[in-house]
């Protein structure tokens, strides 16, 4: 069990850990912050994969943005009370079996298929400049890129419609 | 290769099926929506766990430019949720999704 493995295992600790703490916990506010534990997590994984920007973009879009924004929306509709309802619905039971059963059969899956072992390659020396390229490559990304700022501007526009004071 | 592929897998489809419960099972809208969140990001460590053993190789980067568009999905769904929650949340003064029943038979 090399180095690699010893951290593997902490971030998926971290990351599975946060997770559960995000679908059981009662309390809104805690769940928020069981929430940021696990994007670190996995933001941990992107550094391990030798992603270095994701592991950046992670951190700066689902922690510094998506989870201040669920904390404001947490705070802007907070209840007077908070522990006379239930957390869960009356289905959870089900839900429960059916997350079980789906992941067993992932699971079951994933572990007899033969993953190819053959050595890794390395990255290449300039990641960054073939990511760059990648998305503004004409025969590569490049409507994808376009299309993915058309639709930021859409949700920003309409996230601040409806949301608006009447 | 130090950490193999098959470990990436089983974590991000343990990542999902908890975002699947916390998705299907719980009341408060603001919940949900991090079930979903949870469970995009288990499909992005997915996709980069299959770019960095299978396709760097070939030296394209379809794996990582895939997953920064789910990332800006993501967070363009997630400000137009919380938005409806908000929304929601002022006419309604819940967002317990049992409540929200209007349009039931």
């Amino acid at each position: 069990m090399n180095f690699s493995q010893v951290v593997f295992i902490i971030l998926s600790a971290m990351a599975l850990i946060g997770a559960v703490g995000v679908v059981t916990n009662r309390n809104l506010f805690r769940a928020a912050l069981f929430l940021i534990l696990s994007f670190v997590g996995v933001a941990g994984f992107y550094i391990l994969l030798e992603a270095e920007f994701l592991a950046m973009v992670q951190l700066l879009v689902y922690v510094g943005a998506i989870s201040i924004l669920i904390i404001f929306a947490i705070m802007l509709s907070r209840r007077i009370m908070s522990s006379e309802f239930r957390a869960s619905n009356e289905q959870w039971l089900i839900a429960l079996v059916a997350a079980a059963i789906l992941l067993g059969v992932l699971l079951a899956i994933l572990l007899q298929v033969n993953w190819p072992t053959d050595p890794v390659a390395d990255i290449p020396d300039n990641l960054m400049v073939e990511l760059g390229k990648a998305l503004v490559a004409p025969d590569q990304f490049l409507l994808v890129f376009e299309v993915a700022s058309v639709l930021l501007l859409v949700a920003l526009v309409g996230a601040v419609i409806i949301a608006r004071e009447r | 290769m130090q950490v193999p592929l098959s470990w990436y897998l089983v974590v991000a489809a343990a990542l999902f099926c908890i975002g699947l419960y916390g998705a299907l099972s719980r009341r408060n809208a603001i919940v949900i929506l991090m079930g979903v969140e949870l469970m995009l990001n288990s499909v992005n460590i997915n996709l980069l766990a299959f770019w960095r053993h299978l396709e760097v190789a070939g030296g394209t980067m379809t794996g990582q430019v895939f997953a920064i568009i789910v990332i800006t999905v993501a967070a363009a769904e997630a400000a137009v949720g919380l938005a409806l929650i908000i929304a929601v949340y002022r006419n309604r003064k819940t967002v317990d999704v049992e409540d929200v029943d209007l349009m039931k038979l």
